[in-house]
């Protein structure tokens, strides 16, 4: 072994660099290096040539001194120089300078490419890998567009040598993976397959990196890599621990090949050969079975090691999900990890059991474990073990453990690092409002949270108490007391006095009776929270007192005072102060009769998705919530819990209120509370708060929106619009005082086209106006021409007062989709229906040959409009389809066919709606060829009647 | 693998290799905040944590810290021996290795590490196969050097 003192080193640079370690500031760094700098340019500046060594040795400073963290702008043309020398060290050194700072300068990567070009000609394996190094360790697209059509020749023909083909094989790798498009798949694609049975471990190492990478793009030009990885673990898993000579690591054979490979098994499913699979499953056993032998070391690295392909043979079994068997002994190898005195371990086990416990199998095994993870919640002292255990609870929580699991969670949020809290707290909101099973045990959670983390308790927690307490008439009067309850509490956190407002300006009345919570002792309760709160919550408060008026004509004159007090009448903030005038004055004007309709109990929200749950999404990354998401593992609970889905007796007959949170062409100027929704949808339909300011806080604009804080969630309402557009093309999309979009839309196959009127209603010119369309990947819009002339200022638009301006969207519906463009183009798959006629012995044929179960989705609901025969005709052409008489044996009873049109494939549908007039109920069944499509159309379809 | 950092207690950096495209900028900032969230864990605790959306695998040896950021499906405690590997490389061609050949000879720990790793993966398992092709450069250099007789007057 060449000990590195023996004079190889460069002595000016070993100087150099005890110097810089010797400084004793870094001011004295700063000049050193600035010496050394001038000394470095002075020598490739100068008249003499310098020779190879000295040129290594001043760019390996400069090498140093970049590393060191100081910008080098010069020296690239040295190190270049050094790239076509013939002694190997320069050379070297050239590479790694060339490596390291990676330089843009068209020139200099022109000769880069030469010098590598020489070199991988070279025929010397020594400069050959140095060469693929660089071009590895760079990577860069012109590295790329230079090179990745040599380098599969090289990594496949016969007489290259095994360094270069394992070079070869990852330097392919970092281009794909850099720029996929510049490599060319071909015959080479086949024998590198082959290369899975190289003699050479180090070869097939290299080699199943790069299959990995390639096979994810092209599953099927790589299948035959199943068998041959397969073969090659069985080998490796079955041998004894010295066989393997250098590649055995700690008495463990070919560990980093091994989880390589069941790494690539996991590109694909089970093997579908059985004898393949028979040697798979033999395999993973094995693994399994050497977990329980003692260890044949008791290093770490022996168990590292180990473990590290016991974790990826888990993850294999995991992904395939298919035999119960292995899925349960996973899941106990890991409960032992559980208790392992190894943190790492531990750890890992956590990690890897939250996957297991969204399988079907192996979720009920995985709850057996409950009380270790609750106990390492409490006792592990590292956080990001905790954090963890956290994600486990929250993965295997179900019905029978929710009460328990959510109850340690509220514990442990008492004490949790604050860096945790806020997603504890989105978890416990998320699992309370899923497998809550009574309401007021939802709704004392979510207070818990408020008392216990109310800083941390983000708006979409608290706006979901408020939407599901006013869906759900059985539990308002149980919130209106506990909330009552709550803000007796000396000091209480402000999110509580904002649900504690907005519950007992909706509910306040349930609780009125008795009178220890009589109207003016809930008012003047409210009211001591007042001053301290913020100007959001102080405004929401004074929707609250007016609401009050309404449900308490006896606090009329209390609240009256306060209105007309001079804090509130000339406060400084122009939201308070304009609620206080306008509400005073709606006091005052306004008949019972006037003040009763305008500030009526909200109505309900429709269903949606759960805004927390979209929240924790956005916190952890894609699939962070997927125990949520996953409906196989409890289908019961999606349907009575997945949303607040208003039951027919909650839902109360819509009110004129409810009509103001729609779009009515003028609303009445006194409407406060309960016209939030437009100004709210005003910035939804603008994508996001930064077109807020281009419109200007105008007095109307101001009047018509409270603060956000006062109503939650905007896109209720916007849903709601979209299904007036489900069965017509034409109409308002959008109003307020400010502005008016107005849709003209015609589709045909799958082509659409969509004329988009934005009206600005008010006198003066908006600016900046840019409306955005975002939409979902497999709708496709092309906006053609953009707002206003000439196309190109769409972007930065003024709209004059008075005048309207239009754009046009071309539509191409890809595949089948779900969600509309957000927000609100009323394109929903439908738009896309082709009608078809069909007699009906036609119909019932097909009807039967959709009769799968997933193919069909069915709904039975109350009507919620008049149930008029033309008017039900005249919406179902309007959906798409076509109507079909003489079908269905009962003439009371619709029939429609259709084929959606999609650039990707065609989706059959057929549909039948039975009106029972007598219950005032329909029943709606669909029926497509894909199941998702089922589900969707009937759900449209079904809020239409 | 996305990158490897090799730093001292002290939060100073030994050595940095990264295997995505990223701008100097972004790579001192991660550099700073990694050091910093690192340095800050005690000893017993364990040796992955979650970091932006990548997983951070360490492990200390002696002064030196060993710092490998990877991917969500890779594999944590294979990363920890593509480490203990490493280190074991650098000992065994250093001569039980410590920071301070690190410093002195960067270059060479760079080169054993580009035989071991390669764009972020494993390219030789084996001890032997990887310092054969770095002493096989040394045999190269000592010969190149007895070419340019001796480095007395070699000091700037």
């Amino acid at each position: 072994m060449p000990a590195v003192s023996k004079g190889d080193g460069m002595r000016g640079l070993a100087v150099f660099i005890s110097d810089i370690r010797n400084c004793k500031s870094k001011e004295a760094e700063i000049k050193r290096i600035n010496k050394e700098l001038a000394n470095i340019r002075s020598k490739f500046k100068g008249d003499k040539a310098l020779d190879g060594y000295s040129k290594k040795k001043y760019v390996c400073k400069l090498l140093f001194i970049f590393l060191l963290g100081h910008d080098i702008d010069f020296g690239h043309m040295e190190a270049v120089n050094l790239l076509s020398s013939n002694k190997y060290t320069e050379k070297q050194i050239g590479y790694l300078f060339i490596s390291v700072l990676v330089n843009s300068n068209s020139e200099l990567i022109r000769l880069i490419n030469n010098a590598i070009k020489n070199d991988l000609a070279s025929r010397n394996p020594t400069f050959m890998c140095l060469a693929l190094h660089c071009i590895a360790n760079v990577g860069s697209r012109e590295m790329g567009e230079a090179f990745a059509a040599d380098i599969p020749r090289i990594l496949v023909a016969g007489d290259s040598m095994d360094s270069v083909k394992q070079s070869a094989a990852l330097c392919l790798l970092r281009l794909y993976k850099a720029s996929p498009d510049l490599v060319p798949m071909g015959e080479w694609t086949a024998r590198v397959v082959h290369l899975l049975n190289d003699q050479h471990m180090g070869v097939v190492t290299a080699a199943v990196s790069l299959i990995t990478c390639l096979c994810k793009k092209n599953p099927d030009d790589f299948k035959t890599c199943i068998s041959l990885a397969v073969s090659r673990l069985s080998r490796i898993v079955s041998s004894a621990s010295t066989d393997l000579q250098d590649y055995t690591y700690y008495f463990v054979p070919a560990p980093w090949l091994s989880v390589k490979l069941l790494r690539l098994l996991q590109c694909y499913p089970p093997p579908e050969d059985a004898a393949v699979k028979g040697r798979l499953v033999e395999c993973l056993e094995t693994v399994l079975n050497k977990a329980q032998e003692p260890p044949k070391s008791k290093k770490v690295q022996h168990s590292n090691a180990k473990n590290a392909i016991l974790f990826e043979t888990i993850s294999l079994i995991i992904h395939y999900d298919s035999e119960p068997n292995l899925l349960v002994r996973a899941c106990n190898q890991l409960g032992q990890f559980l208790q392992h005195r190894e943190t790492n371990l531990r750890y890992l086990a956590l990690e890897s059991m939250c996957t297991l416990a969204s399988s079907e199998f192996s979720h009920e095994a995985v709850k057996t474990h409950i009380d270790t993870v609750i106990n390492a919640l409490k006792t592990e002292r590292d956080v990001s073990v905790r954090q963890r255990a956290a994600d486990l609870l929250y993965a295997m929580c179900d019905r029978s453990n929710a009460k328990q699991i959510v109850s340690e969670m509220l514990r442990y949020l008492e004490t949790a690092d604050y860096a945790i809290r806020e997603e504890i707290v989105l978890k416990v909101a998320i699992l309370a409002e899923k497998y809550a099973v009574d309401y007021s045990w939802y709704v004392d959670t979510i207070l818990n949270l408020i008392r216990i983390a109310g800083d941390y308790v983000s708006e979409e927690v608290w706006y979901r108490v408020l939407q599901i307490v006013t869906n759900r008439d059985d539990v308002q009067g149980y919130a209106a007391k506990t909330v009552f309850e709550a803000l007796q509490a000396p000091a209480c956190h402000e999110n509580m006095v904002k649900v504690g407002g907005y519950i007992l300006g909706e509910f306040g009345n349930l609780i009125a009776g008795d009178p220890r919570s009589s109207p003016p002792v809930q008012f003047s309760l409210l009211h001591s929270k007042f001053h301290l709160c913020s100007v959001a919550t102080r405004a929401l408060l004074l929707s609250t007192y007016i609401k009050f008026i309404n449900l308490f004509p006896e606090t009329k004159a209390t609240i009256q005072g306060v209105l007309r007090a001079g804090s509130q009448l000339r406060n400084a903030d122009v939201e308070l102060q304009q609620r206080a005038v306008e509400y005073l004055t709606l006091s005052s004007v306004a008949s019972t009769d006037v003040l009763a309709t305008v500030l009526e109990e909200m109505p309900p929200f429709p269903e949606r998705e759960s805004s927390i749950l979209a929240k924790l999404k956005r916190k952890k990354g894609p699939g962070a919530a997927s125990a949520l998401d996953d409906g196989r593992r409890d289908p019961s609970s999606n349907d009575i819990n997945g949303g607040v889905e208003p039951t027919p007796s909650t839902v109360s007959t819509p009110s004129p209120s409810a009509d103001l949170l729609g779009l009515r062409a003028a609303p009445p100027p006194a409407a406060p509370p309960a016209s939030a929704g437009a100004g709210n949808l005003l910035v939804d339909v603008f994508d996001g708060p930064a077109a807020q300011p281009s419109l200007g806080p105008t007095p109307e604009e101001a009047f018509l929106s409270p603060g956000p804080e006062d109503i939650g969630p905007p896109i209720p309402e916007a849903d709601e619009l979209l299904n007036k557009f489900v069965c017509k093309n034409n109409g308002v999309l959008f109003e307020n005082q400010l502005l008016q979009i107005g849709v003209k839309s015609e589709f045909r196959q799958n082509l659409g086209r969509m004329y988009l009127f934005y009206g600005n209603k008010t006198s003066v010119q908006f600016q900046n106006f840019s409306p955005t369309v975002v939409h979902p990947g497999d709708l496709q819009t092309h906006i053609l021409s953009g707002l206003g002339q000439p196309p190109t200022k769409r972007v930065a638009a003024q709209v004059d007062g008075g005048a309207q301006v239009q754009q046009v969207l071309n539509i191409e519906c890809l595949r089948d989709f779900l969600t509309p463009p957000l927000l609100s183009l009323p394109v929903t798959i439908n738009k896309f229906f082709q009608p078809t006629e069909m007699a009906a012995q036609d119909f019932f044929q097909r009807w039967k040959q959709l009769s799968l179960p997933q193919q069909e989705a069915q709904k039975i609901f109350k009507a919620n409009h008049p149930m008029d025969a033309e008017v039900t005709k005249a919406k179902l052409l309007g959906f798409g389809s076509a109507l079909l008489d003489n079908v269905d044996p009962n003439p009371e009873n619709f029939v429609g066919a259709g084929i959606i049109q999609t650039k990707a494939l065609q989706v059959g549908c057929l549909l039948r709606l039975e009106p029972n007039a007598q219950a005032q109920m329909y029943r709606l069944t669909l029926r497509t060829s894909k199941e998702p499509v089922s589900r969707h159309l009937c759900e449209l379809l079904a809020q239409q009647f | 693998m996305q990158f490897m950092l090799l730093f001292s207690r002290q939060g100073k950096l030994r050595l940095q290799k990264w295997y995505v495209p990223l701008s100097d900028k972004e790579k001192k900032k991660i550099t700073r905040e990694l050091v910093q969230t690192v340095l800050a864990r005690k000893p017993k605790m364990c040796s992955f944590l979650e970091w932006r959306d990548l997983k951070i695998v360490y492990k200390r040896y002696a002064s030196l810290y060993f710092c490998c950021a990877i991917e969500d499906q890779d594999n944590e405690l294979i990363t920890l021996e593509i480490i203990h590997r490493y280190v074991e490389l650098l000992d065994k061609y250093f001569g039980s290795v410590c920071e301070l050949d690190i410093i002195f000879n960067f270059e060479k720990a760079y080169f054993i590490l580009d035989e071991f790793l390669l764009g972020g993966e494993v390219q030789e398992t084996s001890k032997k196969n990887v310092l054969k092709a770095i002493e096989q450069a040394d045999l190269l250099q000592e010969s190149q050097n007895e070419e340019w007789g001796g480095l007395s007057e070699d000091v700037l």
